[in-house]
């Protein structure tokens, strides 16, 4: 019985982290069909807590203890991940699925654990006056629709009026999260908005296309994932639609979405909640992580752009660690502590230049009623010969007139079904 | 001619050649189902090997790098040098040999005789190892295929349509080749069947095992033959489908839509095959393209499943299948 008792001691001692380490879950997707997007966001996540852990010994001293659990993009695991780490002491989850995270924030609302959707999730969760315990910023799908709007005026000397946008979507929760902005800001504007949801995976798009073919949109704006971002740029070129008309939100804008169009994929655009380019920070993890080999994956998706999104991400959360420490005058910080620190959460320029990160994302602060941030994306092109994306504006804001009220609408709505009083 | 009719013209002749796509793959079933009664679940992902195999041998990765790296601290990924794309589709065709050979001797040899059930549950066991295998051997990455097929419009029929209608079809000439290269895979494969001393040995197991064995034939060497055969057949769809889309995992769920072909051609009946995907292939474009836009759109997954139960109320065994009658 003494040796049974001294094995499970081990086991329990080995499984889990040290207690006093602060625990960081990464529900990552390395397998399945989104993995092509799954594996750099966790790269770049991780490493960055690598980074922290090798060259300043953590945070405030303490040091990070990364939990890994693979959800394969499907929402069933992403919750059985979630209750498996849960216990171990987790600081605050970025599950990276819009249907995980719709599944975990009564779960983690009701554990006193925050989620960190970042241009996903639930959109309206932007309102802190409801969602207590989740938190959206930089930026929202919302956002990212109004952005792309507001690019295209800019573009068409301020006038929309006759014109033609096509949404091709994917037709699931994610993908149609961004219709009612659209509608609302294609009444503003007097453009005629198309939808064509695609069905998952999105490996079969012939019918969609043959009718932007025929309609001959002035402009296609994608909300896609995984392989239907990719069958979509193919599909595109097949057709000779004009690139520079065809824009994806920030999840159809990685180097994996272009590259298998080859070079008739040059010139399509998309959304970015990053800025591109080459960081100082970058440097440092190629010495201080990948060298040493201490690297999550092989090294090869440093600066791309789904690493980037990765370490920004995993930035945000050590910056709201490092300000919950603050706050609350310990190193050693709960959940809930955490939480505090995202709600108080001020990410400025010079503290960006501070982390070796000049410029990556906007300057914005969180509050108690604004969980959503600046609201801001970038529009960057596709240069298939030099195989890298070119940023083509600055920083661009969303239309707070619109998604302001769409946000109040859906949250007042969410509190009144589950009786959550207003709380701030 | 009215511009609805010459859309949904187009149309159609898109949807007959997503049909040859889809019917590629159940192709491959077919083979399987006919020659052994196994309903071969692990398919697709055959397709997503063989792809993924292909596209490593072409880029000349070393395979199971990053295990090799894991373990021995090295630093090994590529062999540095790319090999043709014919060379690598010929060695993609012995890989998918061996796999066929190792499939047999460690897994269908032991369960001769069993339930089609147990034989089913082996190959769903069969999908998840081999998708893993394949993730272990060449990684998750997006490849992109080059094998030097076409792709794009087809400028000789948007202008020959354009002078003749006034409005220019769209076809894809990667499904122009898709066509020409199901043709002839097909004519290869009833050749191969009919005249062959292999194929008649194949269809004597596809009639009676017992009665195979008993004049001779060995069911260990069909049972490779045939898997072979699926196998390259996966290579073919994995070449059509990956070309599209790059070569990555979703490629594996492409069996998904060969379900209905199967269900409306029948199992056993390589021309049932074609027309099964044919129909498939018109009816879910032609239903997206009329009543799609009443309902929401996106009527394509679920379309093909309900085209083919109705074909199953009146005719069961699919329009090619053979007729099961058992007496009671």
């Amino acid at each position: 019985m003494k040796t049974l008792a001294t094995i499970a001691a081990a086991g329990m001692i080995a499984a889990g982290p040290a207690l006093a380490d602060l625990v960081i879950p990464d529900l990552h997707y390395r397998t399945g069909p989104y993995a092509a997007g799954g594996i750099p966001f966790s790269d770049g996540y991780q490493d960055y807590f690598t980074l922290l852990n090798e060259r300043d010994g953590g945070i405030g001293g303490e040091r990070i203890e990364i939990v890994t659990c693979e959800t394969g993009y499907d929402t069933e695991r992403g919750v059985e991940c979630y209750e498996s780490t849960k216990g171990q002491g987790s600081l605050l989850y970025q599950p990276l699925s819009t249907g995980i995270t719709y599944q975990l924030i009564p779960r983690a609302t009701a554990d006193g654990i925050p989620l960190h959707t970042m241009g996903y999730g639930r959109t309206s969760a932007a309102n802190g006056d409801v969602f207590e315990w989740v938190f959206n910023y930089p930026a929202n799908y919302w956002d990212a629709a109004s952005v792309f709007v507001n690019f295209i005026l800019e573009e068409n000397g301020g006038s929309l009026e006759g014109q033609t946008v096509a949404l091709l979507y994917h037709n699931s929760a994610y993908g149609r999260e961004p219709i009612r902005t659209l509608e609302l800001l294609s009444e503003q504007y007097g453009f005629n908005l198309i939808q064509l949801p695609v069905d998952h995976p999105g490996q079969e798009q012939g019918n969609q296309w043959l009718q932007i073919r025929r309609e001959r949109p002035d402009y296609v704006v994608m909300w896609g994932w995984g392989v239907m971002n990719q069958v979509a740029v193919q599909e595109a070129v097949n057709i000779r639609f004009p690139m520079d008309h065809f824009y994806g939100n920030w999840w159809a804008g990685a180097e994996h979405d272009v590259m298998p169009a080859g070079e008739g994929a040059n010139g399509y655009r998309a959304l970015n909640m990053t800025r591109l380019g080459d960081l100082p920070v970058f440097d440092e993890i190629q010495t201080v992580v990948l060298d040493a080999g201490l690297g999550a994956g092989e090294g090869n998706n440093l600066g791309s752009v789904l690493y980037t999104r990765g370490m920004y991400a995993a930035m945000l959360a050590a910056e709201a660690i490092r300000t919950a420490q603050e706050i609350h005058g310990t190193a050693q910080v709960t959940p809930a502590m955490v939480r505090d620190g995202m709600e108080a959460l001020e990410i400025t320029d010079a503290r960006m230049a501070e982390l070796g990160m000049e410029g990556i994302g906007p300057e914005f602060s969180v509050s108690c009623t604004d969980h959503g941030g600046a609201g801001m994306g970038i529009v960057q092109e596709w240069n298939a010969a030099e195989q890298q994306w070119v940023t083509l504006s600055d920083f661009i804001e969303s239309d707070a007139s619109v998604i302001d009220p769409l946000i109040a609408e859906d949250s007042e709505a969410f509190a009144a079904e589950n009786g959550i009083e207003p709380r701030c | 001619m009215p511009d609805q009719l010459l859309f949904a013209a187009e149309v159609s002749i898109n949807g007959l050649m997503t049909g040859v796509m889809y019917a590629l793959v159940a192709l491959g079933f077919v083979l399987i189902y006919k020659a052994s009664g196994i309903f071969n679940y692990a398919q697709g992902v055959m397709a997503l090997f063989a792809a993924m195999t292909l596209v490593g041998i072409q880029e000349g990765r070393v395979p199971f790098a990053h295990l090799i790296n894991s373990i021995t601290g090295a630093h090994v990924s590529t062999v540095g040098f790319e090999i043709p794309a014919i060379l690598a589709i010929l060695l993609t065709v012995a890989v998918m040999v061996g796999f066929a050979w190792l499939v047999q001797k460690v897994v269908f040899k032991h369960l001769v005789g069993q339930e089609p059930i147990i034989l089913f549950m082996a190959t769903i066991g069969l999908a998840y190892f081999l998708e893993g295998v394949s993730d272990l051997m060449w990684g998750s990455e997006i490849r992109t295929l080059d094998v030097g097929l076409p792709q794009g419009i087809n400028d000789a029929i948007d202008q020959g349509t354009f002078n003749a209608f006034g409005y220019g079809f769209f076809i894809d000439n990667l499904d122009i080749a898709a066509a020409i290269i199901a043709a002839i895979l097909v004519a290869v494969l009833i050749a191969f069947s009919q005249y062959t001393k292999q194929g008649r040995a194949m269809r004597a197991v596809a009639d009676d095992h017992q009665a195979a064995l008993s004049v001779g034939i060995s069911l260990n060497y069909v049972w490779v033959l045939v898997w072979s055969l699926a196998g390259i057949v996966a290579l073919v769809a994995g070449i059509m489908w990956g070309s599209k889309s790059g070569v990555q995992f979703s490629l594996s769920l492409i069996a998904l839509k060969a379900l209905p072909v199967l269900m409306l051609g029948g199992f056993t009946s390589i021309p049932g095959a074609i027309v099964g995907g044919l129909i498939i292939g018109v009816g879910e474009a032609l239903f997206e393209f009329a009543v799609g836009p009443l309902i929401g759109g996106a009527t394509e997954n679920w379309f093909a499943y309900v085209l083919a139960l109705a074909f199953l109320v009146f005719r069961p065994q699919g329009l090619f299948g053979e007729r099961i009658i058992e007496r009671v």
